[in-house]
């Protein structure tokens, strides 16, 4: 029986969000809010594990009271609980202070039930950084293990697990104690559609919802703002490139020109068909 | 803390089978550019096992120090004892600034060497600057999936860190015979205290080039209509020599694998010549292509943004152009009447 839990976020969905163009801000109300696309294959694996070797999956974020809704997201996909810290003493938060905020909510639950397993997904699309996670396992003095694609085994009794390590030229099989923490590559699973008996746990379902007061042995100097080493300076859009040439011409025309300035390249074709 | 105490930019090179990443060779560039500017040694950092070798093409790429941390016990990356070197040699001579690829190594010591240290990471730096007379490190970064540039600063924590995009930086050209000062170090850690091993490492070994090291690549977006229509991309790539690319709907599509993925959350590539066939050019796609020689965009919407981040552009139907590139290129280069 596993107890393992998934750190979740909703976040705004950076692919159709539209920008301020006067403010260089972002319309955050333009776009819709959804559960972080790599959270979705965490929560998948969890559940994928836990119907392997029995237990629960619980589902823990930081964020607004709106975030609730991807916990149910969550809950859909198969985990059984969920857990949302949310204050205004967390705002404007890090990947320092998210770290540190998390860390206090997964010993809570840890209390409710020992935890065997912590796993995320690889980064947010909003904050883009893959940081939080490791920085919960250094904070709870677990294995970080990152760009995770594959779960080989997971042995409770012996205390151990073995998963693929996603490097830039192929993968390493690491063997790891427990408990420890995963961030995972999409590529790890894929997510079924929700089943008609979780869709309808997830539509009624109320997480636990904690302030910063329910969290215990706080210093309230590491959280939000205040705990966050970095700060935003300044934004600005990224910068307008010069637009290219267009050919002209018909089809046939069109393709001549593109022909002749890239053959211009000569020496990548001779090197193509040399020695190789 | 006292600020006075943290002199230095440090570059954190990252060791393969005995070669340095090019992004660690990257980063001495750019170090050895911010090191100047505040009139301070630029050094790298390396743990490994026999890897004091390697200290002679670090100073040729510009370090004034190496620091080297050469035991078996880190003969491969683990988090755990990599971090604890790191953390030993930062308390010991406090750098005011340190460096890491955006690799998955670089990317995973960082995350775990800034929670201890305390201090503040940037990551997927893609422009770096220092404050001359106050040493603060401005490091911009798309955020947001691209859509707007943001520069972070650590006002109040030493040292600052940050990850690094392979491929923005440009390393020096290196200076046969130039010289620093090397220091070994150790730390005293035992292998039956390390909670991970490394079992395994399996390189792929296909002679496939990796689309990050192309010279060619062809990348097809969602306007190609269908995984079918996709192969007119394959096509292509073939002809040429060259690799497939993808943006990122493509991938969610599941037409190619994560691999092929270009962009702010896949790979940032600098091929000689990039063809960007039906993708409409959203920012996050741009990010990770626009430093490629040549950008050509081929799209059926004249006002696809692709065409603002193109140096040439054909505005027509791709499965009425590319096959025609197809049989031109193939004529050109696998004919007989070539002359290249």
């Amino acid at each position: 029986m596993l107890h393992i839990v998934a750190c979740i976020k909703q976040v705004p969905d950076t692919k159709v969000i539209k920008m301020n163009p006067k403010t260089n801000t972002m319309d955050r109300a333009s776009a819709p809010a959804i559960l972080n696309p790599y959270d979705a294959h965490a929560v998948e694996e969890a559940v994928r594990l836990k119907n392997k070797h029995g237990g629960c999956v619980s589902v823990v974020t930081m964020g607004p009271p709106p975030a609730v809704k991807a916990i149910r997201k969550c809950i859909e996909i198969g985990a059984d609980e969920g857990y949302m810290i949310s204050d205004r003493a967390f705002a404007g938060a890090d990947t320092l202070a998210t770290s540190y905020a998390l860390t206090k909510a997964i010993n809570k639950i840890s209390e409710i039930k020992p935890i065997d397993l912590i796993i995320c997904g690889k980064m947010t699309i909003d904050g883009d950084t893959g940081q939080v996670g490791p920085g919960i396992a250094r904070r709870l003095d677990i294995p970080p293990l990152t760009s995770v694609n594959k779960v080989v085994e997971i042995q409770k009794e012996d205390g151990y697990m073995v998963v693929h390590r996603k490097l830039e030229d192929g993968h390493e099989v690491v063997k790891t104690t427990l408990p420890c923490l995963l961030s995972v590559e999409k590529e790890i699973n894929e997510v079924p559609y929700s089943t008609f008996p979780n869709m309808l746990k997830a539509a009624r379902y109320q997480p636990v919802i904690w302030s910063v007061n329910d969290l215990e042995d706080i210093d309230r100097k590491q959280l939000g703002l205040k705990g966050s080493p970095t700060i935003v300076a300044k934004v600005w859009a990224p910068p307008k490139p010069e637009g290219g040439k267009l050919f002209e011409g018909n089809s046939d025309e069109q393709v001549q020109q593109l022909l002749s300035v890239v053959l211009e390249k000569k020496e990548l074709f001779t090197e193509m068909r040399g020695s190789k | 803390m006292s600020f006075e105490d943290y002199s230095g930019v440090w570059v954190f090179i990252e060791e393969n089978e005995g070669k340095i990443a090019p992004v660690s060779l990257e980063l001495l560039g750019a170090g050895r550019t911010l090191a100047d500017k505040r009139g301070v040694e630029l050094a790298g950092i390396m743990i490994g096992e026999n890897v004091t070798g390697l200290a002679d093409t670090i100073f040729e790429y510009g370090a004034d120090t190496v620091y080297v941390y050469d035991q078996p016990i880190f003969k491969l990356y683990r988090t755990e004892s990599f971090m604890k070197a790191l953390l030993h040699c930062s308390e010991k001579y406090k750098p005011e600034i340190i460096l890491y690829g955006a690799t998955s190594t670089g990317k995973d010591l960082a995350s775990a060497v800034a929670t201890d240290l305390p201090t503040g990471l940037t990551a997927d730096t893609t422009e770096l600057d220092v404050e001359e007379d106050t040493g603060l490190l401005l490091a911009s970064r798309p955020a947001f999936g691209g859509n707007i540039m943001a520069t972070i600063l650590c006002k109040k924590y030493r040292p600052q860190m940050a990850t690094v995009r392979p491929k923005v930086m440009k390393a020096l050209q290196p200076e046969k015979g130039r010289n620093g000062k090397l220091v070994p170090e150790q730390i005293d850690i035992k292998e039956e205290d390390m909670r991970t091993k490394v079992l395994k490492i399996v390189r792929e070994t296909t002679k496939k080039i990796r689309i990050d090291e192309a010279d060619i690549v062809v990348a097809g977006g969602k306007g190609l209509g269908s995984e079918q229509g996709f192969e007119l991309v394959h096509q292509l790539a073939r002809t040429l020599g060259g690799v497939v690319g993808a943006s990122r709907d493509v991938v969610e599509a599941g037409w190619i694998g994560h691999h092929h993925q270009v962009g702010q959350t896949g790979v940032t590539v600098t091929p000689k010549i990039y063809f960007a066939i039906g993708i409409s050019g959203a920012i996050q796609h741009i990010v990770g292509m626009k430093n490629s020689g040549i950008i050509i965009a081929i799209n059926k919407d004249p006002d696809a943004a692709i065409f603002n981040s193109c140096h040439y552009g054909i505005v027509g139907d791709a499965f009425e152009i590319v096959p025609l590139l197809v049989k031109e290129f193939h004529k050109a280069l696998h004919g007989e009447e070539v002359e290249v």
